[in-house]
């Protein structure tokens, strides 16, 4: 009997749709991407059944996180055009005699939120990477004698009067400095705002749902 | 690849040979390519946007404003403490009367929420059979004014519970946000975050020794 050859081929696969599809994936994924903000500290929320999701815009932002650090954080407004950091950075400065340069503002208003005493922001902004920043965040101070925070919320409200607040606090934080960061609200006449929050699902006693 | 086969000295009245090649593109960096980039973007995407609660405080009292006068019989006094704890009692802790009893409860669905639910059973239930109604399709209004009525609602409720949350200092954040989400769950229409007097500091105290019930300041 004569042996059957088989001819030696290496097998070739068209690789055509699965290119299409990956840039098509590409594609939807450039488009949705807004990216994490770099955070200045890790914040774990604690959770509620609010399902809310968070404003856009015309946001600040100040964080709390698990060592009770006070962190702020204002947005540009609509579009950067504002330049509404740009501009409370400013009102900080003169409140604090200090002057910032072209270069330094515009390295601010890239940065997410931050929390350190306003004198030591020339140093920040100056500094060579993220990691020494990281170091230089101890926290924006809130007690009585120096109270910055309630510089910060008042510059940013006069240059954003649409400003919601919301309040982003580790589920671990402790109750006395919310307190605090409560009161310098209030004292600013910010009685209404937003506690960021994870998901969860309600649940009734038996006798409370309704059917 | 397509290639031109050239062969020099070659001159002569017969046609050039071309040889035909199939376009093949090796693909297979093109692909690793994308799919670096793919993962790249998929991982730094923060899909679910964070959620939020809305609080709204009553305005702090001007300095010659008498803070609003309270119906003894309605207010509902949630002490947080640590450790997790919540107590509560009725009306008012006054140093000159027997004080009230506290009742030790905690965050699960059957304890401060049943409490709540207990007291403020009249408008729960009738926020929770209008939104049965809306899903039901037996009530056709907007979306958005199912919440102008809910707040509706709450306005004119008289019975409810006026709730008082009075936080400890060893108190942890999500404690505050399970209590005022607990509000928002049970439909509380009035609630506010209040200082702990020192008679609550000692029957606290007394409730459970060695606990720090520090005033905050």
């Amino acid at each position: 009997m004569g042996k059957i050859k088989l001819a030696v081929k290496t097998p070739r696969i068209d690789m055509t749709p699965m290119v299409d599809l990956f840039f098509l994936l590409l594609v939807f994924f450039i488009l949705t991407a807004t990216f994490r903000p770099e955070e200045a500290a890790p914040i774990s929320t604690p959770k509620s059944t609010s399902s809310v999701p968070i404003p856009d815009s015309h946001l600040v932002t100040i964080e709390i996180s698990k060592d009770d650090k006070v962190f702020f954080n204002v947005d540009n407004g609509i579009d950067t055009s504002e330049h509404i950091r740009a501009k409370v950075l400013q009102a900080i400065g003169s409140n604090y005699h200090i002057k910032f340069t072209p270069k330094e503002i515009k390295k601010f208003e890239g940065l997410a939120s931050f929390g350190l005493p306003a004198v030591k922001l020339k140093d920040f902004l100056n500094a060579p990477d993220s990691k020494t920043r990281e170091a230089m965040q101890v926290g924006i101070p809130i007690d009585s004698v120096d109270n910055q925070l309630m510089m910060w919320i008042r510059f940013a409200r006069t240059y954003n009067n649409e400003l919601q607040f919301t309040l982003k606090g580790d589920a671990n934080a402790n109750y006395p400095v919310v307190k605090k960061v409560i009161a310098v609200l209030q004292d600013n006449n910010v009685n209404k705002f937003n506690l960021t929050t994870d998901l969860k699902a309600v649940e009734l006693p038996e006798e409370f749902i309704i059917k | 690849m397509a290639e031109i086969v050239q062969e020099e000295g070659h001159k002569g009245k017969g046609k050039r040979k071309v040889k035909k090649h199939g376009t093949h593109i090796d693909m297979t960096p093109m692909v690793d390519l994308a799919c670096l980039l793919l993962t790249f973007f998929m991982l730094t995407t923060a899909f679910n946007k964070p959620k939020v609660m809305e609080i709204i405080l009553p305005e702090k009292p001007k300095e010659n404003e008498k803070p609003p006068e309270l119906d003894k019989d309605r207010a509902l006094n949630i002490l947080l403490v640590e450790n997790d704890k919540i107590l509560w009692y009725v009306g008012l802790a006054d140093p000159n009367k027997t004080l009230p009893v506290l009742t030790e409860v905690d965050y699960s669905k059957n304890g401060i929420r049943k409490v709540l639910l207990q007291r403020n059973k009249e408008l729960f239930t009738r926020v929770a059979n209008m939104k049965k109604d809306v899903t039901e399709g037996k009530l056709k209004i907007p979306r958005d004014s199912v919440d102008s009525r809910i707040k509706r609602f709450y306005k004119e409720d008289k019975l409810g519970p006026i709730v008082l949350i009075k936080a400890a200092d060893g108190v942890k954040y999500r404690n505050i946000v399970d209590i005022i989400d607990e509000m928002a769950i049970t439909n509380i229409a009035r609630y506010t975050l209040v200082d702990i007097n020192p008679v609550e500091k000692t029957m606290v105290q007394s409730r459970f020794p060695g606990s720090s019930v520090t005033a905050i300041k």
